[in-house]
């Protein structure tokens, strides 16, 4: 029993990590239809941000990390703008193509400034545990669990509250009526690459106690957290963080219950399973316009 | 200066990549006034509007509201100068609910009062939105649709109002109520409205004045009464004719403008 529990929490922790990235893959699709596949290394680059900043420069953990994510963010903004925006109208598959290079050309950037070796960075989570009778549970993991949880509280109440929050998803449902009722669409679309940025940078920061920061680390949970968004049904935000929740969990049991080789494989027979019964997702909407 | 038409078209060709789907059109509409275009599918009415609220830059001529020039400008730009467009089939947002709908046609208003009264007064033009506030617009039925999209681009307090077929798929009866608050805003809210139509019959007893549109040109345009009592309106778009001449040979008929 308590060998389940801490595989839960260590699941459900991994997990908040590929919902956060697959978060990003959904607010871009929504409000573009473009799937950016380089999100993972955004991921990334918000983990050598931070880095830079508590490593190398040896500023506070909440300062650098306060930085490294408006870093993001701005790094989301010109990779849209430069890469994003003048191919927009293209064929799909040209844009799939410009952000998959986007992540070879950022791994490869990363591992020429960073280098190849795996980095740490020392944490306020970095060590501690979290003791109750025979559980023991790390820090670090929780911390990834509670920071998801409050982004998700400052997320929701952003989307549903606030005016910018309600052009967001007006301009995702429907692109030319924003343009009719005057909402800057371009600047709209230009912000949601900073969240998503910036959203990648903070799970790129709750994971680095947990991994070492290394140009790869993107590629590998970017490749998780794509059936993470399926799974949820592609376009839902909180179908995004569950879809991402359930394949962390379920990646983390199989590797302690089953024999080795099923880690990897359980995730998807369950997602596939899904996609038979609800080929929608778990949160899909079906989209109505009546006549 | 008050004589000086609010909004005009001169000579304006647009293009969707090499198809040239309007050759040359020019209209204006007096302030204050409902001014109408007719024509059948594919005649290029919808992309008049489109260039008009700047979706669409016109490769030559200009459009003036209110004697600037607003045919390069960035859409949004155009909403700010006050001119809303309601868009063919309604294009409301379908998981925003009424409320957040009529929010963003206020997108540009930072007056928070001024946009719940105006809740408030297209409320009062139709009530059945307001029963309906807190529902995601995609539940609506095609009407509420019109209903809420029409409001949401009342909801700019525009002094120009751009409308899309809004009697398109719509029962009779409900065309006759939109259509009668189409006109209840033109008089009280004194809005200019240019109002494009397939429903000939109800556009030209609404409104002033009227234009002709085939195949991306203006091939008359007179007062609505004129045009109502012309031959050719009777015969090609109100359907007077008798009824052998339907179908195919009505269509082949030589028209008098030609
Ligand atoms: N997005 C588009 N791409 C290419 N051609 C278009 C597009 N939209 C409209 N057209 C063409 O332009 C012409 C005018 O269309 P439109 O303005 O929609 O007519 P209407 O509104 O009068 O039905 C038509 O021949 C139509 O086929
Ligand atoms: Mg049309």
């Amino acid at each position: 029993m308590l060998d389940f529990i801490q595989q839960f929490v260590s699941g459900t922790a991994l997990g908040c990590v590929y919902g956060l990235i697959a978060l990003g893959f959904v607010l871009i699709y929504k409000a573009t239809e473009v799937v950016n596949f380089a999100q993972g290394e955004l991921m990334m680059v918000g983990g050598f941000f931070v880095f830079t900043f508590i490593g190398l420069l040896g500023l506070n953990y909440w300062i650098g990390f306060a930085l490294a994510v408006l870093g993001m963010a701005a790094f989301g903004m010109v990779t849209e703008r430069l890469i994003i925006r003048p191919i927009l109208g293209y064929p799909q598959f040209s844009i799939v193509m410009a952000t998959i290079g986007l992540g070879y050309f950022l791994r490869s950037l990363a591992g020429m400034i960073w280098g190849t070796d795996d980095l740490k960075i020392d944490t306020p989570f970095s060590d501690g545990v979290l003791k109750i009778g025979d559980l023991v549970l790390a820090h670090d993991k929780l911390s990834v669990i509670v920071a998801t949880l409050i982004l998700c509280v400052v997320l929701y109440f952003f989307f549903l509250k606030t005016r910018m929050g309600t052009a967001m998803r007006a301009t995702s449902e429907n692109m030319l009526a924003a343009y009719y009722m005057g909402i800057p669409v371009k600047t709209v679309v230009s912000l949601i690459w900073a969240i998503s940025a910036a959203v990648a940078c903070c799970a790129g920061v709750l994971l680095a106690p947990i991994t070492f920061i290394h140009s790869n680390v993107g590629l590998a949970l970017g490749l998780k957290a794509f059936p993470a968004a399926v799974l949820g049904g592609f376009g839902s935000i909180p179908g995004a963080l569950v879809g991402g929740v359930i394949i962390g969990v379920l990646e983390t049991m199989a590797g302690f219950y089953l024999a080795q080789g099923w880690k990897d494989v359980v995730p998807y027979l369950v997602l596939l399973a899904v996609l038979l019964l609800k080929p929608a997702g778990l949160f899909g909407l079906q989209l109505r316009k009546k006549v | 200066m008050s004589d000086e038409p609010i909004l005009k078209v001169s000579n304006v060709e647009s293009y969707y990549g090499p198809i040239m789907a309007i050759r040359g059109v020019s209209l204006a509409l007096p302030r204050g006034k409902i001014v109408t275009v007719l024509g059948a599918n594919g005649a290029g009415k919808t992309t008049i509007l489109k260039t008009i609220s700047g979706v669409l830059d016109p490769a030559k001529g200009s459009v003036e509201l209110e004697g600037n020039q607003i045919q390069r400008m960035d859409a949004d730009k155009i909403v700010r100068l006050g001119l809303s467009h309601v868009p063919e089939g309604r294009e409301v947002f379908p998981f925003l609910s009424v409320r957040e709908n009529l929010q963003m046609g206020a997108y540009l208003r930072t007056d928070k009062d001024g946009v719940a009264q105006d809740i408030e007064r297209v409320f009062g033009y139709f009530p059945r939105l307001k029963e309906r506030i807190d529902q995601p617009a995609g539940s609506l039925s095609g009407g509420e649709q019109q209903m809420l999209a029409i409001s949401r681009a009342l909801m700019n307090r525009p002094k120009v109002l751009l409308l899309d077929e809004p009697s398109l798929g719509l029962s009779p009866l409900l065309v006759k109520e939109i259509f009668a608050i189409i006109r209840r805003v033109n008089a009280e809210q004194g809005v200019s409205i240019l109002l494009v139509e397939q429903n000939a019959k109800m556009a030209l007893e609404t409104a002033d004045y009227g234009y002709v549109l085939e195949v991306g040109r203006v091939v008359m345009d007179d007062t609505c009464e004129k045009l109502l009592g012309s031959k050719d309106i009777q015969e090609f778009y109100l359907g007077a004719s008798d009824h052998g001449a339907r179908g195919e040979r009505r269509w082949k008929k030589k028209k008098t403008w030609r």
